[in-house]
This record gives structure tokens, sequence and C-alpha cells, in this order.
């Protein structure tokens, strides 16, 4: 069948895979970035890991077979930005729920941020993940502890422990570390791990009160306004720790073209930073928020149209090297609010594959082995993960996307449905996700069943 | 000539046509008030409801005469201190008021764009009382309509708006409504309270200074607006006492504006502060004037959004499921 995933053997409608298992996915087009592969050939699955790679794999009895004619198969898209909200917000997003939308959008691996309530700010809270995640978990969780105690910025985090039990970055997400020499305190601890520190970075009391971008707009609409500079004055501030420092600093979903200049300049000078930026900074700009629109409210704001070029140029350079989705679920009646009431953040994990593949890849931004890479290869090494990668050996986690698909955004299998793009027609999706050889996604249907 | 809102959210929305009907209207309303029966039955059966989720005495007693001169049954709801304290949603209050049949909304809250918000759920008509620091389009139009009566135009003439700009819903609906009307406006105030944007934001025809010589060098109004006592606490300026030596109307000030000119002030005013008592209660100041006309203005406005063509906005998903599923 063109276009589509079918079984050779037996379609199963959920259940996992005998360990022992060989598939071989047959015929696509095989886009592998860090080992600069792009052509049509097979993939042969053993198990839990890729064994091989090459044109016309021969299948066996034992072998079963996916027909991936005229699909992308690339390595399994990782997102390191995500809000899973479990524990303490369950009617925002589970675990179960969280990582059912990452495996329909595409993504094999999530990385969840510790704003949770309790935060993920000891050992507990990440094995409560780590074990949730095995439970529920529709793919790969890892866990991103706080980095300092409740996040309240004063205190760190027992960060040797929270690494032993599963942590692979820290960051206090949402909360910016706000004193600089507890900031450089957490980069230099963390080096003794090899542990990435992840700034959302945000003068607090520049930003205080300000719920958009600081500018026309915001002066027509009568809302308080966020400058720019409350980002990229961090920006500089953290670049300057790490040169201080040498810890691994990555700056998370940036907004402004300032940010990207720096973050630029600071690559030019070999020092250990790298950047993400999302979806909606490449896609949207403040007019989004122009009729008071809630779904359209996150944190940093949507800037203007020179930041989305600004964006866009970083991107195409490679300065941002990791596209996250800042998946951040909020309940219908809590962004029916008033504006200033509505919480920030909207969810990511379903467009997220779908705006990068329409606004980057259609609109010549990006080729598509360089945005497969920013969804996979980069995010895997900025994390130190497993995957992002197909070589023999790697863990076989993969996604087949479909770039003829067109699709308008609508319904989401995340428990929440605060998205600016629902309505938006975007062409490219994902069709299967594939974790551990096991297809835990196809044709927009959940295989895997969580053993709880 | 109709109105082509259901709503009247702010005077950016409206076109200059459609403001000179309004201000065309309020005149002979205005007559009524010199009667002894002041009521006329356009409203006669019509509900309208006052969501005030702010403490506020002037706009609601204006909104509540003009309401009831028009022969409408008021509904004044003081929302602070019931529904959003048993947790209830500004939408949740809303559904509930329609679902007894309310054909108005008038709404004063804090937050900008709640009105909007509003309006896009319900079927009755949303009169924004003023939203945050967004828009009070019945105080912009009853502010055009004085400087009408006074000035027999608005063409032309220059108009300085001085204080806190920056947090003043006030003023917004007053630049877009003076400059969609041809005057030309000049602001002015301390730095902090008057951000640059202002310049561009709506259109040429928009000065802004920092200095109230070359504000008031003839001027025909000089609008004064009410400070905020605690915006000192936020360190936008440093004393009352420097602001009042700065900025505040006394009479040198209004001196070197044209000698006819107007002083206007939406209320409550700090006297001290922001304006002086001498030139509030002097021969130039329309401050009165501007409390009368609001309510002509104000029933204006419900007399013409009650004809206006366009009534419904789109069903809400929640009516949509409702009409596919069999009765």
């Amino acid at each position: 069948m063109k276009g589509t995933v079918s079984w050779a053997r037996t379609q199963r409608s959920s259940g996992t895979l005998p360990r022992q298992k060989s598939l071989l996915i047959r015929g696509g087009r095989v886009i592998d970035p860090r080992n600069q592969r792009d052509e049509v050939c097979d993939v042969l699955i053993e198990g839990q890991h890729i064994h091989k790679i090459a044109k016309d794999i021969k299948p066996t009895r034992q072998m079963e077979v996916l027909e991936a004619g005229r699909l992308v198969v690339a390595p399994g898209l990782i997102d390191i930005h995500v809000h899973l909200r479990e524990p303490g917000q369950e009617e925002k997003e589970t675990i179960a729920t969280g990582t059912a939308a990452a495996a329909m959008g595409g993504f094999t691996a999530v990385a969840c941020m510790p704003n949770t309530v309790p935060p993920l700010d000891n050992v507990s809270q990440i094995q409560y993940v780590m074990m949730k995640a095995r439970s529920d978990g529709h793919v790969r969780v890892y866990p991103v502890g706080a980095i300092t105690k409740g996040q309240d910025g004063v205190e760190l985090t027992e960060i040797g422990a929270m690494v032993r039990a599963g942590c692979v970055a820290i960051s206090d997400d949402g909360k910016p570390v706000a004193n600089a020499k507890l900031f450089r305190r957490a980069l230099e601890y963390a080096k003794t791990f090899g542990l990435p520190v992840v700034d959302h970075c945000e003068d607090p009391d520049l930003a205080k009160g300000g719920v958009m971008n600081e500018g026309k707009l915001a002066v027509l609409l009568g809302l308080k306004g966020i400058p720019r500079q409350a980002e990229y004055i961090m920006v500089a501030r953290n670049i300057a720790l790490c040169e201080l420092t040498g810890g691994q600093l990555h700056l998370a979903h940036l907004s402004t073209k300032e940010s990207v200049a720096l973050v630029r300049d600071a690559k030019k000078r070999g020092l250990p930073v790298t950047a993400e930026t999302c979806p909606h900074y490449f896609a949207l700009t403040e007019e989004a928020v122009a009729n008071y629109n809630a779904n359209a409210k996150m944190n940093p704001p949507l800037r203007t149209e020179d930041d989305r070029q600004a964006i866009l140029a970083g991107l195409a350079d490679g300065t941002l090297e990791v596209v996250a989705s800042d998946h951040a679920p909020h309940t219908p009646a809590q962004k029916a609010r008033e504006f200033d009431f509505a919480p920030f953040g909207i969810i990511g994990l379903e467009t997220t594959l779908g705006l990068v593949l329409t606004e980057l890849v259609q609109k010549g931004v990006m080729t598509l082995s360089a945005a497969l890479a920013a969804l996979s290869d980069a995010p895997a090494r900025v994390f130190h993960l497993p995957g992002g990668h197909l070589s023999p050996g790697a863990p076989a986690d993969l996604t087949l996307i479909d770039l003829k698909a067109r699709h308008t955004v609508n319904t989401f299998t995340s428990k929440s449905q605060n998205s600016p793009f629902i309505g938006r027609m975007l062409q490219g999706k994902a069709v299967a996700t594939i974790v551990g050889g096991e297809v835990v996604m196809s044709r927009g249907k959940l295989l895997r069943k969580p053993t709880c | 000539m109709r109105l082509r809102h259901k709503d009247l959210l702010g005077l950016a929305d409206l076109t200059p046509e459609e403001i000179d009907l309004i201000l065309r209207t309020a005149g002979p309303l205005k007559k009524l008030f010199t009667r002894s029966i002041k009521k006329v039955p356009p409203l006669r059966g019509k509900t309208v409801a006052l969501l005030f989720y702010e403490p506020s005495t002037r706009t609601r007693t204006s909104f509540e005469l003009a309401a009831a001169r028009l022969s409408a049954d008021v509904l004044s709801l003081a929302v602070s201190s019931s529904s959003v304290q048993k947790g209830e949603t500004l939408m949740d209050t809303a559904l509930n008021l329609e679902a007894m049949k309310v054909d108005f909304m008038v709404v004063r809250h804090s937050v900008s764009g709640a009105p909007e918000l509003l309006a896009r759920g319900v079927r009755a008509h949303v009169v924004n009382a003023g939203d945050g620091n967004h828009e009070h389009p019945t105080q912009g139009l009853l502010d055009l309509f004085t400087i009408r009566e006074k000035k027999k135009k608005i063409q032309g003439l220059t108009v300085a708006i001085i204080g806190d700009i920056l947090h003043s819903r006030v003023a917004r609906s007053n630049i877009w409504g003076l400059t969609k009307m041809g005057a030309k406006i000049r602001l002015c105030g301390p730095a902090t309270l008057v951000p640059s944007e202002f310049r561009t934001a709506f259109g040429n025809q928009v000065e802004v200074t920092y200095n109230m010589k070359e504000a008031l060098d003839g001027a025909d109004v000089a609008y004064v607006l009410r400070l905020q006592l605690e915006r000192q606490q936020e360190n936008l300026f440093p004393s009352l006492r420097e602001y009042h030596e700065f900025y505040g109307l006394d009479e040198k000030k209004l001196s070197w504006a044209k000698k006819d000119c107007l002083v206007m002030h939406p209320g409550p005013m700090n006297r001290g502060v922001e304006i002086a008592s001498v030139v509030a209660d002097g021969p130039q100041s329309v401050i009165l004037d501007q409390v009368t006309n609001g309510i002509a203005v104000r029933m204006a406005v419900l007399y013409l959004l009650a004809g206006s063509s366009q009534a419904v906005p789109a069903p809400r998903a929640a009516e949509r499921i409702a009409e596919r599923e069999p009765s």
C-alpha cells in the first residue's frame, strides 16, 4: 500500500513485540543525519536494537515486515522540553496521556521538566516519574531535575543522587535562577556529572507582571509587556557564567533576535553552549494574541516578525540546533479565563513535526535532513541520550513520516487542547512511531498498551 | 444608519461615521434631562446587567441612570463580593446571566480584553465599561461629545492628554476617538508613564512630549488623567510633590494653552496632585459637564446597540454539539 504502513504478516492492535523478534522496515527513504545517510533502503531491527541498514534485505519467515514505500524513515524524534504535569496537575496531563501525545506526534522520547507539584527536586520524585513512565508510558521518558530545592532559587538540589536515579539534565524551568552566583555553582557542580544545565532565560524583575511581548501591540491592547531584554540579558549572563565555569549550558526556548546573536557569538568562541527554539517562535508572531487569544499566551511571549526571521536564520545556520515543543498543557477552563489570569503555555507534541515540515522544510529554511537532526540527533547529543541516530546497535527508536499527508490541526490525544494552531493546515506527519523495536503508534492509532 | 456591531468593546473598532452617529443620537437624549419626566420607552422589557468587577461609583451610576431613562430593567451585580469569591469564572457568571435572558451586559473589569472574551461567548450585547489598561469607550465618547458641544467641532483641534498614559484606558479610547475625528493629540507625562510606542501605535496624529509647556502650547483641550497614587510604590515617579510640580495642571501651566482651552478630567480627581483645585473648579473646567453628558452618551449606546443589525455571535461549540444530537 503506497504511503502507508502495512504489516505483511499480522496486524496487531496491542501487545508487545517479543524481544527476539525481527522487524524489517522495507523500502523507505532512510534519513539518518548523524551518519549522513539519505537513501532508499531497508532497516532491520533485531529485538530492541537496529541491526542493519542496507538495500534489499531479504525477509525471512521470522521477520515481521513493515512496508514503508514513499515514507521517510527517520531516527526517533526526541523532545527535550515537555511538561507532563504529573505529579500534581493530572487534570492537565499525565505521563500516560502526555507520552501518548508524544507517540502520536512521532516522538519516541521526551524529557520532562521539573515544575510539577511538588517539583522534581529529589531522588524520590525522579524515581516516581521513572516508575510511572515504565508502567504508563508510551514512549521513553527522561526526567529533568530541579536546580534548586523547591525551585526556590536558594539551595542546590542533590544533583548527583538525582542523576543516579535517572535525571538527564537540571533546570528550574518556569522559575529562572535569578541569583548569578547560584547559577554559577549549578554550572560548576553539574560538570561533575557531565550534566547539562537548562535555563529559561528571563530576568524575573523585568518580566514581572507581563503577559505578552512589550511593544506597540501591548500598548494598543492595554496588556503589560515582557521586554525582549528580560530574555537576552539572562542569555548574556548565562553565557558569561558558562565561560567562567566551562559547564554545559543549554538555553531553552529562545525567542528574540538578540538571543540568537549572543548564542551565535558564544559558539564561535567555542563555548559549550547549546540552544533550542520552539515551533511557535518560527511559525507565529505576537499578532496571534491580538484578539486576546489566551491559547497564544506563552512564556517567553511571541515576539515580532524581526525576531521570527532571526529565529529562522538561527535554525538555518545551526545556531539553534534543537527544536523542542515546550509542550505545556492547561485545561480549557484555565485558558478560557481573562487574558491576564490565563496560564502561560501551549501544547505542542502533536504539532511540532508538522510545523517543522511545513514552515521550515517546505519553505526552504532547512533541508529535510537538517530539520530531522534538530528533532533527533541534536537533542540526543545535548542531553547525552541514547538514540537520535540509526547506527547498528543503536536503540530501535524510529519515526516513519509521510511528507505528503495534509491535515488540519483539530483535536489532540493530549489531555489538553490549548493550541493556537487549531485550524491550521499542515503538510507532513508521523504515521508510525517505533520505540525499542516496538510499534507504539501506527496510522494515528496507539498500539502499545501500558502495563497498568 | 445602524451600528454594525453587536457589542461596544472599544473605539478602535468604530468608524468615524459610527462615532458621529452615537454623538448625534446623544444630543436629543440629553435634552430629555431638562424635562420633569426624564424617561422614554425604547428599552422597555429589556434587561441591562451591570457586572462591575472593579469598584466604580460614577460609571456604574451613569449606566444605571442611562438604562433606567430608556425604561430598561437594571440588574446591578456586585460581582467582586459574590461569585468570584466562590470561585466562579467570568464566563460562568455571564452564561448564568444569559440563561436569565439578560439583553445587555455592561462590564467593568481589571483585565484588558475581558469584555471581548464575554462578547465572543454570549448573545447579549456587551458594553465595555472599562477593561484594564485597554479601553473605556463610553468615557471616550462622552469626552468627544463634550468637546464637540463646547467647541462645535473636533476636526483640527489640539488635545493635550496629561499624566499616566501607560495605565490609562481613558487615554487609549480618547486617542482612538479623537484621532478618528481629526484631532491632534499630544501626550505628556514622565517617560515612565508615557512609553515611546505611543508615538506610532495609533497613527501619525499623536505626539509624545515630556515637557508640559510643549504639550500645552496652543492646546484647545487639556485632558488630565487620574494618577493612581500607588504608582509611586512601583517607582514610576519619586514623589507626589515632584509629580505635581512637573505635571500637575495649575493656573500657570494652563496659561500656556489657548485662552479658551477646556479643562477635562475623567474623575475622580486627586486635587493637588494631577490637578490644582483652582483649575478643576475654574471657568475653563467642563468636568461636571462630562458627567452629565455621560448619561446621554450611554443612553445613545444602549439605544443604538439594541437596534444594531449584527445581533448574534457564532454559536459556541457546546451548542453546535447539542444541535447535532437527536431531540
